[in-house]
């Protein structure tokens, strides 16, 4: 069936934005760094993890986290810092298993290149431990159908994508994004819901997201408008 | 003055939304800056600026002065200069006179907002008043560079910032050990400044004509003040090694002060250094000549910040929103706005900058994709708007200590 539904709930959009909070603890070397990713608090591993996506609209997405930035810039790691570079984040759905997996990979690369510990850093280019603060409000915004959703996503900030894609899933907690569960719970677009949640957004730039998503729902759009075939038309799905 | 409106066209109609949203959560609360001017040096020129934009999102900022005879400000000038690392003679007599002006501001001033907002050493005494006023949240914004600070001075400031409930800090390298909160705030440009704003052609071919700068060969710029921490010599030789293989001219251009006569030695010698090359050109730009400086910004192939070090970097901040293509020390406020190879070129020597520059001139395509990458940096980083957001986030994280805010 093509036809587009009205939701049960409308959509209702909210935005994300935060500041940075300074921790004064920083990290000259592997080890140092290492050991305070370890105990830091999650919203530390989550602004060195997730900060690029906002703070960086270039014209080509940036590499994805601080930590394999430092390591590959600063401390010339650069089989380290690729593979952090790398970590598949979209694959975790807390703070914690992310955590765990940059630990992981760290510990990895010091026991294959133990010489990776007498690196360091100069003075002024240490690595310093920040944490993002969020402030979480609803936006004027709200969608009851896919037509209107596509026409918000349109209009809202990147942050209120970006909050709905990344943030609810990852740091709230709600295991995937807003859009998806959404679009299969209130319109029954499991299809759609499924391709959004399959993309990897951490390789795009937050507008070629706000895109890509328009393009989908498009999509999805033109096909509701198309007649049905004869085979439909002879076998309707009940 | 531009209205909050005006910006909408450079970031959007839905962040100002956004801005007007986060306004109206301040609701009932009174913002009380503090400084030690109205007019001159960089923090009067922020809050000349911010407070009217605030007030017009519909948040009640507002904006009062400590007193200071020139004693005070000779004391606080030196305290400035030790807290940036510079070497100073710090006398027990500078601290008593900073002490009893102080204590005659806290009588005199009329403290009244909700959020005590007090910009740099000046007035950081004022917060002795917080006792009397048990509902107030009081915010220290420092907006010196103090990575490397004179122990002596900041020791003394120490127990004064202890008492505040937030810190505010421009780098991540500026931050101390301490007990209260603190907030990364970067600084800012406004996009509509006439330092910033666009101009017309013919502007920027009038000021080239001005100056005597041909159009027929790529220029290569540094804006800055006439420093020995701005490296302009080293910009010299960085612009000799390119030249030997590339046809090209060089501009350095700041503000001189007359009363400065370090800024007088290193003019002179910057000159010496430029000797008898007529593609060199050095030229001394009066203060209030925004316009001017904008105009050589934009017709420039390559602008270099060859700093030795740098606070924030601001004249980095405006060639990235001039889309240009950069090369700068990896230094201070610099690697924030310059990601290597993505917005720009970093560099840590003269021949690092020399190599840097050629591949710039060489690679037009390259160099056009850095400086537009740049501008994109600066419009989501460091524009104004994004200022004002930060400022009014950090007013709303004195009433809530949670990572996650619900609003």
């Amino acid at each position: 069936m093509n036809a587009l539904n009205k939701a049960k709930e409308p959509f209702k959009f909210y935005t994300q934005v935060s500041i940075p909070e300074l921790t004064g603890l920083k990290a000259a070397n592997i080890q140092e760094l290492l050991d305070l990713i370890k105990t830091v608090p999650g919203s530390v591993i989550y602004h060195h993890t997730h900060r690029f996506l906002q703070q960086h609209q270039y014209l080509s997405p940036e590499p994805p986290n601080d930590f394999a930035y430092w390591i590959t810039g600063i401390l010339g790691e650069e089989e380290l810092g690729e593979a952090l570079y790398s970590i598949d984040t979209i694959q975790y759905t807390t703070i914690r298993e992310l955590r765990d997996e940059i630990i992981r990979t760290i510990e990895n690369c010091i026991v294959q290149h133990p010489r990776s510990l007498h690196k360091f850093a100069t003075p002024g280019e240490e690595f310093h431990f920040v944490k993002s603060v969020s402030f979480i409000f609803q936006t004027p915004y709200t969608a009851s159908d896919l037509e209107e959703f596509q026409a918000v996503l349109q209009r809202v900030t990147i942050n209120s994508i970006y909050f709905h894609m990344f943030e609810s899933r990852l740091r709230i907690g709600r295991g995937t994004n807003d859009f998806s569960n959404w679009l299969e719970d209130s319109l029954s677009e499991k299809k759609l819901a499924n391709k959004i949640a399959s993309l990897d957004p951490y390789t795009h730039t937050m507008e070629n997201l706000r895109i890509t998503l328009i393009k989908l729902i498009e999509k999805r759009i033109v096909k509701s408008m198309e007649k049905p075939s004869e085979a439909e038309l002879a076998f309707p799905k009940p | 003055m531009p209205k909050i409106t005006d910006y909408e066209p450079i970031v959007g109609i839905n962040t100002v939304e956004e801005l007007r949203i986060l306004a109206g959560k301040l609701q009932g609360k009174v913002i009380q800056n503090i400084n030690s001017t109205a007019v001159g040096g960089g923090v009067a020129e922020i809050l000349n600026r911010m407070v009217p934009l605030l007030q017009e999102l519909g948040v009640d900022a507002r904006w009062d002065f400590i007193k200071g005879g020139e004693s005070f400000f000779n004391a606080t000038k030196k305290f400035h200069n030790a807290l940036h690392g510079k070497s100073e003679e710090i006398t027990p007599q500078m601290f008593e006179i900073f002490m009893e002006t102080s204590q005659r501001n806290i009588d005199e001033v009329k403290i009244y907002g909700d959020i005590m907002f007090i910009h740099d050493p000046q007035p950081i005494v004022l917060v002795k008043k917080k006792d009397s006023m048990p509902n107030s949240k009081w915010i220290w914004r420092c907006h010196i560079d103090v990575s490397t600070p004179n122990k002596q001075v900041w020791d003394f400031l120490t127990p004064f910032i202890h008492q505040y409930d937030g810190a505010v800090f421009s780098a991540p390298g500026f931050s101390q050990p301490l007990p209260i909160r603190q907030f990364l705030i970067s600084p800012s440009i406004d996009p509509l400044s006439d330092k910033n704003k666009d101009l017309p052609q013919e502007t920027i071919d009038k000021v080239l004509e001005k100056y005597h700068i041909p159009k027929d060969k790529p220029i290569i710029t540094q804006i800055s003040r006439f420093d020995y921490l701005k490296d302009p010599v080293g910009v010299i030789e960085a612009y000799r090694l390119v030249k030997k293989r590339i046809d090209c001219q060089l501009i350095i251009a700041g503000g001189t002060a007359t009363d400065d006569p370090e800024s007088t030695k290193v003019f002179a010698e910057t000159k010496e250094a430029a000797g008898s090359d007529t593609d060199i050109h050095i030229l001394p730009i009066p203060s209030g000549s925004d316009i001017e400086i904008n105009a050589l910004q934009r017709a420039s192939t390559v602008i270099v910040q060859k700093s030795l070090r740098e606070g924030f970097g601001l004249t980095v901040t405006e060639a990235l929103w001039k889309a240009k293509p950069i090369v700068a020390s990896s230094t201070g406020g610099i690697p924030l706005q310059v990601k290597h190879k993505y917005s720009g070129l970093l560099c840590h020597s003269v021949s690092g900058a020399a190599f840097a520059i050629k591949q710039l001139l060489n690679s037009p395509e390259y160099a056009k994709r850095l400086g537009e990458n740049g501008r994109e940096h600066v419009r989501q980083n460091f524009l104004l708007t994004r200022h004002l957001k930060d400022y009014m986030l950090l007013f709303l994280c004195m009433y809530h200590p949670e990572d996650v805010v619900y609003l």
